[in-house]
């Protein structure tokens, strides 16, 4: 979904640009309470992961692809104030190395990535997490969810751009329904890559994974056996 | 598993991805090109500034073989996007003890 240039006229691009400025400010201050000498690796690991995957188009029929976001996926493992900051470094790289989204576009995919789909995949995750049974096992397919939820939102926020600035005479309504159909279909493939990454780290290192953290704790806390974790919570 | 072979671990699987497993990714347009396509405002795409770079369209340049030259810039992009990101995160991490997290 990374937008080139052009697509969006000037003043739609500053705006998004002061949006993603102050959406970096803000993860860069949240991203504090989020990263320590443990999980700040880890926030490099997953933007790896995620630039990595992003190059995986995925067929999704009729001479279509889509490909992970990874807004959803990197906020449950590390936070959502780092996973803004992951997918924003993913994309200047992607734009400034690969050609891979626009320059001028850089401030309005950050605001895709890294405020949209971040902030709804996590806002959906925890709003999840609340109402359902407080069980480490959910925490894969609670992402999952969460990561298909985030697909259809941000298309229709870049759609809300486009309405905007959008620089073509084309009905608006017919790029609203193309845009939330096939990114449905490709939110099936994000919620099936995100739920397979996450249960695997979840089974390996349910304590890296920043969504599971607040489940771990109460259990560390009930059995009391482990010294590392009691010194992390000190 | 150590939090440092798990680190490893992670990162040989996405170095695999970038640099072995893209050269096998779909090669159709990504829901919004296609869409734009469609709807007919793919032509209001600008050329990238970046469009002549040494790496533009995950291609090094002066590589001629596709799979080698995708699966380079695979890896390459992996590791700044790693060494970027790594060195942020480490650089904003909280190195108080007593600034312990608040949840």
């Amino acid at each position: 979904m990374h937008v080139p240039d052009g697509f969006l006229d000037a003043p739609t691009s500053l705006a998004t640009g002061a949006v993603a400025v102050v959406g970096i400010a803000v993860a860069l201050r949240g991203a504090r309470r989020e990263l320590d000498d443990r999980t700040a690796p880890m926030a490099g690991l997953v933007a790896a992961f995620v630039f990595a995957a992003q190059m995986l188009n995925f067929p999704v029929g009729a001479g279509t692809s889509g490909h992970l976001l990874g807004g959803a996926l990197a906020a449950v493992l590390v936070g959502p104030y780092t996973a803004a900051l992951c997918l924003a470094v993913v994309l200047l790289v992607q734009a400034l190395l690969f050609a891979d989204g626009g320059i001028t576009a850089l401030g309005t995919n950050i605001t895709l990535f890294s405020v949209v789909a971040v902030g709804t995949g996590w806002l959906v995750f925890r709003g999840l997490q609340t109402v359902l049974p407080k069980r480490i096992g959910l925490v894969p397919f609670l992402a999952g969810v969460a990561a298909f939820v985030s697909v259809p939102v941000t298309a229709v926020a870049f759609v809300g751009l486009f309405a905007v600035g959008g620089q073509a005479p084309v009905s608006l309504g017919a790029v609203l329904t193309t845009m939330i159909g096939w990114h449905v279909v490709i939110g099936l493939g994000e919620a099936l890559i995100t739920a397979l990454v996450v249960s695997s780290v979840v089974a390996t290192r349910p304590d890296l994974v920043r969504g599971a953290r607040p489940l771990l704790a109460r259990r560390t806390l009930e059995i009391r056996t482990s010294p590392t974790a009691g010194g992390a919570v000190s | 598993m150590k939090t440092r072979t798990f680190l490893l671990a992670g990162l040989v699987v996405a170095l695999l991805l970038g640099g072995f497993v893209s050269f096998y990714a779909s090669s159709h347009p990504d829901g919004l090109v296609y869409v734009a396509e469609k709807v007919g405002f793919l032509d209001t795409a600008d050329d990238h500034a970046a469009a002549d770079g040494p790496m533009a369209g995950y291609e090094v340049k002066g590589v001629d073989d596709p799979r080698l030259s995708g699966g380079l810039a695979g890896v390459i992009g992996i590791l700044v996007t790693l060494g970027l990101a790594g060195g942020l995160a480490l650089a904003v991490r909280r190195r108080d003890p007593q600034d312990a997290d608040a949840e």
